[in-house]
């Protein structure tokens, strides 16, 4: 069996000073343990946007990463609205956000997409008034 | 590894071995031991953050001797832009340029000239290559560094282009062993430098092999000896060569404006710095174009071996701008490939565990279970600039827990109170207490009436 890492934070609900902060100790780690830039920035830019939609979007949630000798995994678990139409939701600049949110620059409506394009492997499972968890693999 | 050279040194005698450099270093790169600050060579990006938050003054930046200029037939300087904003403003840019003639310099070429010619060389780059966006300016090399050993995967984002420095560098030597029929040996090519970190992309440059600059002067040594002269009165040469753009570049925010898009970013500041990035790292600032980076506050006019503070001289920088403003200067580019770098730079991964993967994730998890018994007060008691540092540390065997003076008391009291225990305990021949076979203490019994 070989070794793992695993790390867990909380994510705090609409508390956008804290926002971030879990991606970047994961971050922090995955250089640590001298994973390629591109692993890392591949992560870095998938997990960070599951970050901050658990915080503004869900009312926060938890985040896991498990590093193994082949992958970074990243789960993000929240038990907000849920998302009801995910394959109009994986379209570019399709948003929800309220106005307020926009005003701040978020919720153009690239974040699903753009998760997409760095994860190697993205998974969705949400259910309306549920929550939504998102898997995030990058291969090492 | 091969040794790295760096610029930002301790003086062993004025170091009283105090916490302040070992906080506000942006790599943490230094240790305190045995009272003195000691800096872990390949971690230094010569931000030159320890510079300024030491009261002793026991950090200093390793610069060229002025005597040096001797080795050379023909000395040329080239001032930093922040240079200009030095001085009082009734001295014009060309009595400052004339009086670094008078103290022994044969010709100066404006770094605010090679500026100009990289802002050219990088609109055409824009133009005619798909970069990765941001571009992130090259210009610091505080911050290049920093991206080396911090922000690997924001290697490929920065900009591939020679320094304004390293660009008057090559003009002004090319020209002169042209006119003055001159071999290159015999020319001496010296930067006046606002910064420590400029020193050391002379000494170990990146992204080329040899620097064409032969030796980097401190700001403050140069200004004394300008200032001398000043102040007995300038001729009326007119030595200016560079327009308002490049003089700009002394402040954050100069190279960027002198681009011309909109979509650009400055930061200044290192811990600054520091969040911009990480929001790059996260794909947060596709949408800017260009990230001028800086890693003293106020940009260059902030640097550590600059003589004004960085407000004062912002003042009097803006009026060699404004006086620049009414001059149209033409500007010759050479070739742009010849301003590209001819090297990559390497990702210096000084934050990794250890090499081997599974033996890294060992370390990781050795390095939580000792900081989970950290205080996490991040004293700095233990010579590491917090607990996190020290729990590393330890991991790369260069601490022990005992270095922290938490954990150290606690293992004193913990000791105390066994040899408390201990003398308590007598040896049963010797124990007046004892009466009875029964194991029955006479002296609890009696507290115990007493009570």
């Amino acid at each position: 069996m070989s070794k793992s890492i695993q790390l867990h934070f909380e994510l705090p609900g609409n508390d956008l000073a804290l926002a971030g902060e879990a991606s970047s100790k994961v971050k922090k780690t995955l250089n640590q343990l001298g994973l390629k830039p591109a692993v890392v920035k591949k992560t870095a830019v998938a997990m960070y946007e599951a970050e901050i939609n658990a915080i503004i979007h869900a009312g926060g949630g938890t985040l896991a990463a498990t590093i193994d000798q082949e992958k970074v995994v990243v789960v993000v678990r929240d038990q907000g609205p849920g998302i009801a139409d995910l394959e109009l939701a994986m379209q570019e600049g399709y948003s929800t956000a309220p106005e307020k949110i926009r005003e701040m620059g978020f919720g153009a409506g690239m974040g699903l997409p753009n998760m997409k394009r760095h994860a190697d492997l993205l998974e969705i499972e949400s259910a309306v008034g549920q929550g939504t968890v998102v898997t995030i693999i990058v291969y090492l | 590894m091969k040794k790295y050279f760096h610029s930002v040194t301790l003086d062993e005698e004025k170091c009283r071995g105090c916490t302040n450099c070992i906080k506000k270093c942006p790599t943490e790169a230094i240790r305190v031991r045995k009272s003195k600050a000691r800096i872990i060579e390949e971690r230094c990006i010569d931000c030159g953050e320890c510079l300024r938050v030491c009261p002793y003054h026991a950090k200093k930046a390793i610069t060229d001797d002025f005597a040096k200029l001797n080795a050379y037939k023909y000395k040329i300087a080239l001032p930093a832009p922040s240079f200009y904003g030095q001085f009082k403003t009734d001295y014009s840019r060309s009595d400052i340029l004339a009086a670094l003639l008078q103290i022994g310099f044969d010709e100066v070429y404006e770094v605010a000239r090679g500026a100009e010619i990289v802002t050219e060389a990088t609109k055409k780059l824009f133009q005619r290559e798909k970069l990765k966006k941001p571009v992130i300016s090259s210009a610091c090399p505080a911050v290049v560094r920093l991206i080396q050993v911090r922000f690997p995967s924001l290697i490929d984002n920065l900009l591939k282009l020679e320094s304004p420095m390293e660009v008057a560098a090559a003009i002004s030597r090319k020209k002169a062993a042209e006119t003055q029929n001159l071999a290159d040996s015999d020319i001496g090519v010296f930067f006046i430098s606002p910064c420590a970190a400029k020193v050391t992309s002379v000494k170990a440059p990146y992204g080329k092999v040899k620097s064409h600059v032969d030796g980097v002067l401190s700001m403050q040594d140069v200004y004394l000896k300008v200032v001398a002269v000043l102040e007995k009165g300038m001729g009326a040469e007119t030595l200016e060569q560079a327009g308002y753009a490049g003089i700009r570049w002394a402040s954050s925010g100069g190279e960027g404006l002198a681009l011309g898009t909109e979509q650009f970013l400055a930061v200044d500041g290192i811990q600054n710095v520091l969040t911009i990035l990480e929001e790059i790292e996260n794909g947060q600032l596709e949408d800017v174009e260009f990230v001028e980076a800086l890693a003293c506050y106020g940009g260059c006019l902030g640097g550590p071996l600059t003589v004004q503070n960085a407000f004062v001289a912002k003042t009097r920088l803006k009026k060699h701008i404004d006086k620049a403003k009414n001059k149209d200067i033409a500007i010759t580019i050479p070739r742009h490939d010849e301003l590209m770098w001819t090297l990559d730079i390497e990702h210096r991964p000084v934050m990794k565990l250890d090499d081997d993967l599974d033996k890294a994730m060992k370390k990781l998890e050795a390095l939580e279970e000792i900081y989970e018994k950290l205080p996490g007060l991040d004293c700095g008691s233990c010579g590491a600039p917090s607990c996190r540092a020290l729990a590393e540390d330890i991991v790369r065997e260069i601490a022990n827990e005992t270095d922290c003076i938490f954990l150290l008391r606690e293992k004193v009291r913990a000791l105390a109170m066994e040899m408390m225990e201990l003398e308590a305990k007598m040896p049963p021949v010797l124990d007046k207490g004892q009466t009875n076979g029964k194991g029955e203490n006479r002296a609890r019994r009696e507290g115990n009436d007493g009570g």
